[in-house]
């Protein structure tokens, strides 16, 4: 990288007015989304495609970024969902025995806008301040108050369904570690159905190695039709955005409420939440990272968690019945919820890491225990 | 679950002197504890012998023991104090050691202590390699394929199963000494036996060689509760193969995928769970095969260490602390988060920016030793830096080292197919200087895969080294540019760096870039990547859009650190500067610590008001002096880094607080000193001062040999030495030269036999106060922080003391000295002679502190700020009653070839104190605390120099009358037949077998009394001295130990030794 840049300047302005000057490393153009950042230090790729962040614009704030490159096994989903990439200082020489292509050429190959030369830690701190907030990133540098005006008039993530732009629309069958098409044969193993709303590969890879059978179905898919595929449980599965406008999901999960098994996940926990007529609201600038605190209530253990939300079920908007199972030792705020006459039970957090540490992977186990109690 | 309240009075051992591999990171650690368990309420005993710790300091424990760290102080200790519960965690592997050595010998059992931490079980599971490996297998992780020998013929058995290259690691050593990497049966043969020799139990592990591989290592704490977190992920940027804290490490890992981090913190909290470490903080040792991933564990300590020094500085969190926290009953997620203080100690911290660290190496101390890496540390300290970017903390910590590097720079302008053989070699084998010659080769045109071939570094190191050398191509290709010279700030070239590359001078560049505005801002340290508010002072600089230092409107000094530990200049300094900050807070200033040694208890970030972890070069801290605007700077506490920048600090208008730079500047300049000499009618030693080699024969001639030699404005004693003849002059010359071409040579007439004594003086600028007056052990001639001493003196009659004391105050006068103050001087026939004045903090003020009950640094601090000495209430020389005595550690052990010699230069790493009521007694505890187990009986080996065999006779009759048996080489054993002893005459190695190292061997000999003159010994003194060390066997090599030795071993013959609290000598 000569000391005198050759990439194009890149322009990051706020909804507040203020603005990041950098250089484009990947791609051209300009993207709009909520600016959020990750505290994670490695797993750029399983960020980038990890369906949940669709509508946003992603910050790391580990400043060196691409340094082992993009390999074939860490995907979370077959693209990039993001809306643009901000780095400190981009690696465009990575060092991995599994690499086979530079962060670059990942983020160009889906088109994506990736900038870096950002004072990050200054851009993190704003977002903690103030918030999250929508932002445009763009190569066209010029024209600040065009950037300001369009950024105001984009409409951000609050009440908007994100789930339909990375969501599956056909049913299929996850096996071998990669998307298969379904067909529903007789049962030999514990069946379940994943409603997907953005699924990370991982969960369905962590479904695959306890044995079940697994079969991704779209989010609007119907309650009966899930109940159809005989399921042993249902998982609902993490996904982007605002819970509340996904209202078609939230239907579908109170007409299965109490008849089978379901664990949700991230998004998953919070429709639940919302199924079960709790309430749902915006964290300030969300936990976006590696390494939060969750409290195992019944245990007193802390988990080391994964985590990638902006949004949070209310406790106290919840039935009586309900128990909190973990809370984050951070801020206090709601991480788990059983159900114990629902045989459902669900986390906030990311059981299936990718990234992140395997501290909450019992919690899968927990499921297919659950299935089995009451499976036949 | 909260803390236990059974436990009420807690022991914590310390890890002793400073030596390679144990350095001032367990007095960062201890101190911690300490204050830690204090704040919990519990009582604090604590046992360390090296009065230069902050954790010594008596307001610390409750009960000080400056007492050896031995089974038998330890147990008398334990006895005298009944301490419920044993830390044995934080003292490094000194305390691990000692802690089990009183728990096998049913100490613990006797007294009812409890060991807390790490239980014996534990230490054993991770530090017996056959169990530590079973206890790897049973949870599915592969340790390298290895094998136990006890003997060479084991040995050779077992490295035929594994096949060469092997690594042999000797059972229960300290930072792998002994250890090495053997690459055929020749190999083997040195390498086995020296692992046998140097285990405490006789045994080696040979082990499957992973050299090459990458190595990593994580920092794991775990409470009792089970909760487990990994603080810190660290990198190698060296592959296997040189120990880890000769490696340029950094933090985070930079080239693992999450997936392949996280199987190695699952891994790393197996390992936790399988060894058993209840609570606490360890680290544990991966080795990664860069081709398919697959991992192998190394090694775990389950105790905190070095690395974890490293990574609470790396990353905020204060392992030590937190840890001794755990050992009393608390669980993580109890424990608030100092930094944040909304979150708790229970999460992983992840940071937002990138840490360096590169050794400090000191071969050149030991020019007989090959300057090679291997599995055995040889670095003596190490510096840290924080960039944004890999690129700015390396160049950060590569000018933090005071190498006289500011860059990468090159090694050779020329390059000459001779040189281009000379860099192949130097990064196919590693050694100090392998990340230059990194730099050089890429400048000839390497490219980064044969760079990676022969020096299996990751390539994505060699890429972020290639884009520095690239980058300084285009600035000199380019010249001088506003844009490029912002651009080349961001990837941490210093000025010098750029002066260089520019043909400008540093001030040329510096007043340009202030033009151009462009000036560093700092960023905060806070464990969380900014994800929460950070309270936090800790701060490193970087060219950055924010700066996040909010300049308080208080008046503040700056206080500037010593930086990288070296011999001559270590622990001793930082205590000062730590004593410092004490004082600034007691006197309502802000205290502002610029430090960039990771290691030390100033860049603990609790310690002062705000931390600034920032190379100590003059662009850097003229950089925080221009954000703060503190009142003033204190160099005079830091050792000779900070003492170097104040000339150019004085000339940036920066008010130096004390004594003036040009008061330092006529005490150290020669010419102005010999004025001062005069002016007071004082008396020096003969001496002149010279750039040729040619005069410098003549001024020998003329003043007369023996001669002292050496370069000027050189700490430590750095290439002086004692001359006795001219060839040796003449080649010395050439020598010295050639390493210090701009250097003025001195030479001093030598006084040969004199009593060498140093005076520590406080003063305020119209009083001053001595604060001790040392009486050096062995004569003039070895340097100071090379001898023994003790205070207060032992054979000086009053009226040489109060000559001592009136030439003290004289020359604090004269040069105005405000603060500290160092005199050596050297008595010869009843005439004082004045060797040398340092107006600053010397390696003595801890010492003496200790010794007299006065923190004398504290003291300097507010006599700096204008308090007088009368109302510090501190207005007369405190005469103890008892006893003190330093003495000096030696890392020999570590250098194999090194000649084993005193002498002018100094090559101790670190001091021990030994204090008791009488002379002999502390002398006694003194040597036991330097690991020597002086004998009570046996046989004393005696060779000595033709010129001292006049003064044996007297020495040998002592030992003779001890009941010891003297056992000496033909001429000696003559020598002293004639004065009427007898002595066994054994042979010489040269002489023939069997010889006197086979009686050394076979355990015939218990003290050996082996003098020499001039820098090398010969070669027979050589290999008696080897075997002495090789075999643990206590020796001396002056007349004058001899004596003291003669006079500690009557006294422990003749009553049982006791244990003293320093809050008793005090009382």
């Amino acid at each position: 990288m000569p000391l005198k840049r050759t990439d194009p300047p890149a322009l990051l302005v706020l909804e507040d007015g203020s603005s990041y000057h950098g250089y484009a490393f990947a791609g051209r153009g300009e993207v709009l989304g909520e600016v959020v950042f990750n505290t994670g230090m490695a797993g750029y790729q399983e960020c980038l495609t990890d369906p949940s962040y669709k509508g946003q614009i992603l910050v790391m704030t580990y400043p060196l970024i691409g340094n082992y490159g993009v390999n074939d096994d860490d995907m979370e989903s077959a693209g990039i969902h993001l809306e643009g990439y901000i780095v400190k200082e981009y690696q465009d020489q990575p060092s991995n025995w599994r690499s086979r292509r530079t962060l670059k050429d990942f983020l160009e190959a889906h088109g994506r806008l990736g900038v870096d030369g950002i004072d990050t830690r200054s851009l993190t701190k704003k977002i903690r301040t103030a918030g999250a907030m929508r932002g445009i990133l763009s190569t066209n540098v010029d024209d600040k108050a065009g950037l300001l005006e369009r950024v105001r008039a984009y409409p951000g993530l609050v009440g908007q369904d994100m789930v339909a732009h990375v969501a599956s629309t056909t049913p299929y069958l996850w096996k071998d570690g990669a998307a298969q098409p379904l067909r529903v044969g007789p049962k030999d193993r514990l069946r379940v159905v994943v409603l997907d709303c953005g699924v990370k590969y991982n969960i369905l890879r962590h479904l695959e190695a306890l044995s079940c059978e697994v079969m991704v179905v779209p989010s609007r898919t119907a309650a009966k039709d899930i109940l159809a595929l005989e399921p042993d449980g249902i998982m609902l599965s993490n996904g982007p955005g605002d819970p509340e406008p996904i209202t078609y999901a939230v239907e579908t999960i109170r007409a299965l409420l109490g008849k089978k098994p379901i664990f949700g996940i991230c998004l998953g926990h919070q429709l639940l939440g919302l199924a079960v007529g709790g309430r749902t609201s915006k964290l300030k600038f969300g936990h976006h990272g590696v390494n939060q605190p969750v409290k195992n209530i019944a245990t007193g253990r802390i988990e080391i968690s994964s985590q990638n939300h902006g949004f949070v079920v209310l406790t106290e908007t919840l039935p009586k019945d309900t128990v909190v199972t973990h809370t984050n030792l951070n801020d206090g705020t709601l991480e788990g919820l059983a159900y114990p006459g629902l045989k459902a039970f669900s986390v906030q957090y990311h059981p299936e890491a990718s990234p992140g540490p395997f501290d909450a992977n019992y919690l899968f186990q927990d499921f297919l225990t659950l299935m089995k109690t009451h499976a036949g | 679950m909260p803390k236990r309240t059974d436990l009420k009075k807690i022991l914590i051992i310390g890890s002793g002197p400073i030596v390679i591999s144990q350095a001032c990171e367990f007095d960062y650690s201890g101190a911690q504890a300490c204050k830690s368990l204090k704040e919990e309420g519990y009582e604090v005993v604590l046992v360390n012998s090296n009065p230069a710790t902050i954790m010594t300091d008596p307001n610390l424990a409750d009960r000080t023991y400056i007492e050896p760290i031995t089974k038998e102080a330890l147990t008398k200790i334990i006895a005298k104090e009944r301490p419920c519960a044993l830390l044995p965690t934080l003292g490094g592997q000194t305390g691990l050691n000692t802690a089990v050595e009183v728990a096998e010998a049913g100490v613990l059992d006797e007294y009812g202590v409890e060991m807390i931490g790490a239980t014996l079980d534990v230490i054993h599971k991770a530090e017996d390699r056959e169990r530590f490996r079973h206890a790897m297998e049973t949870i599915g992780l592969r340790v390298p394929r290895s094998g136990f020998a006890r003997s060479m013929d084991e040995a050779y058995q077992v490295s035929a199963g594994i096949g060469f290259p092997v690594i042999i690691r000797p059972s229960f050593t300290l930072g792998g000494i002994g250890g090495g990497v053997a690459y055929n049966p020749e190999d083997l043969e040195r390498q086995a036996k020296a692992g046998l020799d140097a285990s405490m139990i006789t045994e080696i592990m040979i082990e499957e060689s992973v050299i090459g591989w990458k190595e990593y290592e994580l920092e794991v704490m775990r409470d009792k509760a089970d909760n487990v977190v990994i603080i810190c992920s660290i990198e190698n940027l060296d592959p296997m193969g040189v120990h880890t804290g000769d490696s340029i490490t950094v933090a985070p890992a930079q080239t693992l995928t999450d997936i392949e981090y996280q199987q190695m913190r699952q891994a790393a909290i197996l390992i936790m769970r399988a060894i058993g470490v209840e609570t606490g903080g360890s680290n544990v040792q991966f080795a990664l095969n860069p081709a398919n991933g697959d991992l192998v564990v190394i090694e775990m300590n389950p105790r905190v260490s070095r690395s974890s020094a490293l990574a609470s500085k790396a990353t905020g969190f204060p392992i030590a602390k937190i840890a001794a926290k755990l050992a009393c009953g608390y669980t993580l997620d109890e424990i608030p988060n100092d930094i944040t203080k909304e979150t708790y100690a229970s999460f992983e911290p992840t940071i937002d920016y990138c840490v360096v660290k590169v050794p400090r190496w000191t071969f050149e101390k030991f020019p007989e030793v090959q300057d090679l890496l291997t599995t055995s540390m040889k670095s003596v300290g190490e510096t840290m830096a924080i960039g944004r970017t890999f690129k700015e903390a390396l160049q950060k910590a590569v000018r933090s080292l005071e190498i006289g590097r500011f860059g990468l720079g090159e090694l050779n302008p020329e390059q000459t197919a001779e040189h281009k053989k000379l860099i192949v070699s130097l990064i196919t084998t590693p050694n100090s200087k392998r990340l230059f010659a990194l730099a050089e080769a890429m400048r000839m045109g390497f490219d980064l895969q044969s760079l990676n071939h022969m020096s299996h570094i990751d390539p994505w190191f060699l890429t972020q080294i290639k884009q520095i050398v690239d980058a300084e191509v285009e600035l000199k290709e380019h010249g001088p540019a506003s844009v490029l010279l912002a651009e080349a700030k961001k990837l941490g070239f210093a000025d010098r760096r750029l002066a260089e590359l520019w043909g400008k001078t540093e001030d040329e560049i510096r007043t340009w870039r202030y033009a151009e505005d462009i000036i560093p801002v700092y960023k905060l340290v806070d464990t969380c990547a900014a994800e929460f508010e950070a309270y936090t002072p800790y701060y490193y600089s970087s060219y950055e859009a924010e700066d996040e230092s909010r300049p308080s409107e208080k008046p503040k000094v700056v206080i500037l650190g010593g930086g990288p530990n070296r011999i001559g200049q270590g622990i001793e300094f930082d205590y000062c500067c730590v004593h410092a900050s004490f004082a600034l807070k007691d006197l309502g200033y802000e205290s502002i610590m610029v430090n960039s040694n990771p290691e030390t208890v100033s860049t603990d970030y609790d310690i002062s008001d705000k931390l600034f972890f920032e190379p100590l070069t003059l662009e850097d801290v003229l950089h925080i002096i221009r954000s703060e605007k503190p009142l003033g700077v204190i160099v005079q506490f830091g050792g000779q880094t900070p003492l170097n920048l104040a000339k150019g600090l004085a000339a940036a208008g920066v008010p130096i607080l004390g004594t003036s730079p040009d008061a330092i500047d006529r005490a150290e300049d020669r010419e102005r000193f010999q004025e001062i000499v005069d002016k007071l009618n004082l008396k020096q030693p003969q001496s002149a001062i010279t750039f040729s080699a040619e005069k410098a024969v003549d001024i020998a001639e003329r003043i007369g040999y023996p001669v002292m030699v050496r370069p000027s404005y050189v700490l430590g004693g750095r290439s002086m030495e004692i001359i006795y003849d001219t060839p040796t002059l003449a080649e010395f010359m050439v020598r010295v030269l050639e390493a210090f071409p701009d250097n003025a040579i001195l030479i001093d007439k030598f006084l040969e036999d004199a009593i060498e004594v140093d005076v520590d003086a406080i003063s305020d600028g119209s009083m001053t106060v001595i604060g001790g007056i040392m009486e050096h052990i062995e004569e003039a001639g070895i340097h100071s922080g090379d001898s023994a001493c003790v205070l207060p003196p032992v054979t000086l009659a009053p009226e040489l003391i109060r000559t001592l004391q009136d030439q003290t105050r004289m020359i604090a006068a004269e040069l105005k000295v405000v603060g500290l103050m160092n005199i050596q001087f050297a008595i010869k026939d009843g005439v004082v002679y004045v060797l040398e004045v340092n107006p600053r903090a010397s390696r003595t003020v801890p010492f003496v502190s200790k010794a007299i009950g006065k923190p004398l640094a504290q003291l300097a601090t507010k006599v700096m700020l204008g308090e007088s000495l009368a109302e510090l209430g501190l207005t007369e020389q405190v005469w103890p009653a008892h006893v003190s005595v330093k003495e000096s550690v030696f890392p020999f052990s570590r250098f194999p070839n090194a000649n084993v010699v005193l002498g002018p230069e100094m090559r101790s790493t670190g001091e021990v104190m030994g204090i008791d009521w009488s002379f002999a007694t502390a002398y006694a505890k003194a040597q036991m605390a330097t690991g020597f187990q002086l004998p009570l009986s046996g046989t004393v080996f005696i060779s000595v120099h033709d010129r001292h065999k006049e003064r044996i006779v007297a020495l040998a009759r002592r030992f003779a009358d001890l009941g010891f048996s003297i056992m000496a080489t033909k001429g000696t054993a003559a020598c002293l037949k004639n004065g009427g002893v007898q002595a066994l005459p054994v042979a010489k190695v040269s002489e023939g077998r069997p010889h006197i190292v086979d009686r050394i061997k076979n355990g015939e000999v218990q003290l050996i009394i082996n003098t020499s003159i001039g820098r090398r010994p010969t070669l027979d003194a050589y290999h008696i001295r080897q075997s002495a060390i090789r075999y643990n066997i206590p020796y001396t090599t002056t007349i004058e130990a001899s004596h003291a030795t003669a006079e500690a071993i009557k006294a422990l013959q003749h009553n049982q030794w006791d244990v003293a609290a320093l809050q008793d000598f005090f009382r």
